[in-house]
C-alpha cells in the first residue's frame, strides 16, 4: 500500500554551515523497518535535487526508530552568506513529508 | 564540602538571543530550579558584537542582558538559583560589571558575578593565517583584511571553576552550548573532566535543553499530525539530571507544550551529523545507543549515552566583512500572476545588465511557488496541480558594495509604474553580511581565565 512519509514519520531539520541535517522518526517504532528500507540516500538525494548538491549519508537509530540524514553543500553556500529566502533549510522537513512510501 | 546531591535540576531560560522572558520567569517561581541557563549567541552573533565592541569597548555584549536580569535576579536571589549565561558575546567583562551596577540597584547584595575569558584569539589571528578555513577551503590569509572577530569554543572548565569559587551568576562568551549545561554537573556531581563516558551523558543532557522550547513542543506543531497544546504559552524544558548522567526532561505543568517521547528525539537528532560523534570541547558524545521513555505526563527519560576523549583541538568562529545583500519583493495575484511576476523578473534582469550592475550572485525567487524547494523539489509537491492565488516575486542579490545592492532594489520599485499590471506590496532592503568561517587549533593556544565582581 503506498503512503505519504506524512503518515508515519516526523522530521526536524537543523543546519550547520553549509550542512543541513534531517531527522526522520517513525511515530511507531513497528515502522521503523518501513523507513529504513524506503527512504535510501539515494532517494533523499534525488527528491531534494537541486537543493542538495553534495553528498547525502544516512545514519540508522533503530531503537529510537530515527533515521539522521546528512546533506552536504544543502544551504546554499552557509547559513550566514546564502541567499536564501529560508537560509538555515529549516522548512526542508516538511518538503520530506509528502515522499510516498510502500508500507 | 557537602556531599553530592543525587539529582539537580536545570532549567533553560532563552534558547536563543531574543527568546522570550516570561517562560524563564515562571521557571524561576515554579520550577523549583538550582540553575537557569541563557544560551543566546548564534554562530555570527558574536562577529556582530565585536563591531560593536570595537565602536564602543564598554558594549559588545547581548542587548537584552539588562532586561532578563532585571527580570530575573530578584527571583534568583529568593530561590538561591545559579545563573549560567553566555550573554557576554564580545565582551563577558563589560557584562559582568553591568549586571553588578544593576544588582546594586535592585537592591540585591553578596551577589558573586564570576566572567570567563580566553575564547577570542583575534588578538593572535596571525598565527593562523596558513590554516585552511572549513567552509571556503582556502587559506585563512584570503579573508586577513576583511576579518572582525575570531572566537574559540571553549568548553566548561571555566564555568567549573567559577562555580566552584561560590559564583552565583556565570557570564561568558563563546563556549560551547552544551557545556554551559555541562559546568554545572560536573561542579555538583563531582565528576572527573575525564571521566568520558560520563560527560557524554552530561552533553546529552545539555544538548536536549540548550534550545529551550524546541524539546517542550515549539519547533515540532503539525495540526492534525503532531497536536501541541496552548502553544502560544509554551514552557521551557526543566532537564532533572542526575549524578549517573540520566535525565527526565520535563515542563511546569501549567506551562503550554508538550514533553514526550517524539519531542525528545527530534532535539536529540537536531543539528547532529554523526551520532557516533558529537564533537564538543569537553568530549566527543556518542548518542547512537540512547534511550527514551515516557515515564510519566510531560515526563521523559533519556539515557545511554556515552562518551570518548575529544580530539585537542578547538573549532574557531571567525567572523569577516562579506559582501551586502540586497532582497526586493514585490506580490502579484489573480488571473496570470505567475506570468506578470516571471515578466517582472525580466525586466530586472535585462535593466541590471543594461546598467551595469555589478553582481557576484543573483537570486530569483516566486515566493508561493518554488522559494523554499526550486524548480525540481516544487512540482512534485504540487502533485502535478498549481494551486495558487498570489505569488511574490523576490529578488536576492550579493553585491560587493552597498550602492550595488540599493540599484538592484531601486529597479524592484520602480516596478510599481514601470512593470507589469497590478503589481503591489514592494519591500525592499539591504544588509551588510558578516559571514563566519571556521579553522581548527589547539586547545593549548587558549587560556581559559575567570575573574570576579560582587555586590
Amino acid at each position: 500500500m503506498m503512503k505519504k512519509l506524512r503518515d508515519i514519520a516526523h522530521t526536524r531539520a537543523g543546519d550547520k554551515g553549509n550542512i543541513s541535517n534531517i531527522s526522520v522518526i517513525a511515530y511507531n517504532l513497528e515502522d521503523y523497518e518501513v523507513i529504513e528500507k524506503e527512504l535510501t540516500p539515494e532517494r533523499v538525494k534525488n527528491w531534494f535535487s537541486g537543493i542538495v548538491h553534495g553528498e547525502v549519508r544516512r545514519y540508522e537509530l533503530p531503537q529510537l526508530g530515527a533515521l539522521n540524514f546528512v546533506l552536504s553543500d544543502a544551504l546554499g553556500g552557509g547559513v550566514t552568506r546564502s541567499l536564501s529566502l529560508d537560509m538555515h533549510g529549516k522548512t526542508l522537513s516538511s518538503a520530506l513529508l509528502d515522499m510516498e512510501i510502500e508500507c | 564540602m557537602n556531599a553530592a546531591p543525587n539529582s539537580i535540576r536545570i532549567g533553560t531560560g532563552a534558547g536563543y538571543g531574543g527568546d522570550r522572558i516570561d517562560p524563564a520567569v515562571q521557571l524561576l517561581e515554579k520550577g523549583n530550579l538550582d540553575y537557569i541557563v541563557f544560551e543566546c549567541l548564534a554562530e555570527r552573533t558574536i562577529a556582530i558584537a565585536q563591531k560593536e565592541k570595537l565602536e564602543n569597548p564598554s558594549l559588545g555584549y547581548n542587548h537584552m542582558l539588562l532586561p532578563r536580569m532585571e527580570r530575573i535576579l530578584p527571583l534568583c536571589r529568593k530561590t538561591g538559583t545559579k545563573v549560567i549565561t553566555n550573554m557576554g558575546a564580545a565582551n563577558p567583562q563589560s557584562a559582568a560589571v553591568a549586571v553588578k551596577n544593576l544588582a546594586r540597584k535592585l537592591g540585591i547584595d553578596n551577589m558573586k558575578i564570576a566572567y570567563v575569558t580566553g575564547d577570542s584569539v583575534f588578538d593572535r589571528i596571525d598565527r593562523y593565517m596558513d590554516h585552511e578555513t572549513l567552509e571556503l577551503r582556502e587559506p585563512l590569509r584570503c579573508l586577513k583584511e576583511q576579518i572582525v572577530s575570531a572566537n574559540a569554543y571553549i568548553g566548561s572548565s571555566g564555568i567549573v571553576e567559577a562555580l566552584r569559587h561560590g559564583a552565583d551568576i556565570v557570564i561568558c562568551g563563546r563556549v560551547s552550548d552544551p557545556s554551559l549545561f555541562l559546568g554545572p554537573l560536573i561542579h555538583e556531581f563531582g565528576w572527573s573532566g575525564e571521566d568520558y563516558e560520563i560527560i557524554g551523558k552530561g552533553i546529552l543532557a545539555g544538548h536536549l535543553l540548550e534550545c529551550g522550547a524546541q524539546v517542550t513542543g515549539g519547533y515540532f506543531a503539525d495540526p492534525g499530525y503532531k497536536d501541541v497544546p496552548d502553544l502560544w504559552k509554551v514552557g521551557f524544558p526543566i532537564g532533572e539530571v542526575f549524578s549517573d548522567g540520566t535525565v527526565i526532561i520535563g515542563k511546569l505543568d501549567d506551562a503550554g507544550g508538550i514533553v514526550n517521547r517524539s519531542t525528545c528525539i527530534e532535539q536529540i537528532l537536531y543539528e547532529i551529523h554523526d551520532p557516533h560523534s558529537y564533537i564538543t570541547p569537553d568530549g566527543i558524545a556518542d548518542l547512537s545507543k540512547v534511550s527514551v521513555a515516557e515515564i510519566g505526563e510531560n515526563r521523559v527519560k533519556v539515557e545511554n549515552a556515552s562518551g570518548r576523549a575529544p580530539t585537542g583541538k578547538l573549532k574557531v568562529s571567525i567572523g569577516y566583512k562579506d559582501c551586502f545583500i540586497g532582497e526586493s519583493e514585490i506580490s502579484y495575484g489573480g488571473p496570470g500572476c505567475l506570468e506578470r511576476a516571471k515578466l517582472a523578473a525580466e525586466i530586472v534582469k535585462r535593466r541590471l545588465r543594461f546598467l551595469a550592475v555589478s553582481l557576484d550572485e543573483l537570486k530569483i525567487d516566486f515566493i508561493g511557488v518554488n522559494a523554499l524547494y526550486g524548480d525540481d523539489l516544487s512540482p512534485k509537491l504540487l502533485n502535478g496541480g498549481e494551486s495558487f492565488s498570489e505569488v511574490r516575486l523576490r529578488v536576492a542579490v550579493r553585491t560587493k558594495k552597498r550602492k550595488q545592492a540599493e540599484s538592484v532594489g531601486e529597479e524592484v520599485e520602480s516596478l510599481y509604474l514601470n512593470g507589469p499590471a497590478g503589481g503591489g506590496g514592494i519591500k525592499v532592503s539591504v544588509r551588510e553580511i558578516i559571514s563566519v568561517a571556521s579553522i581548527f587549533i589547539s586547545e593549548s593556544d587558549v587560556t581559559v581565565a575567570v575573574n570576579y565582581e560582587n555586590t
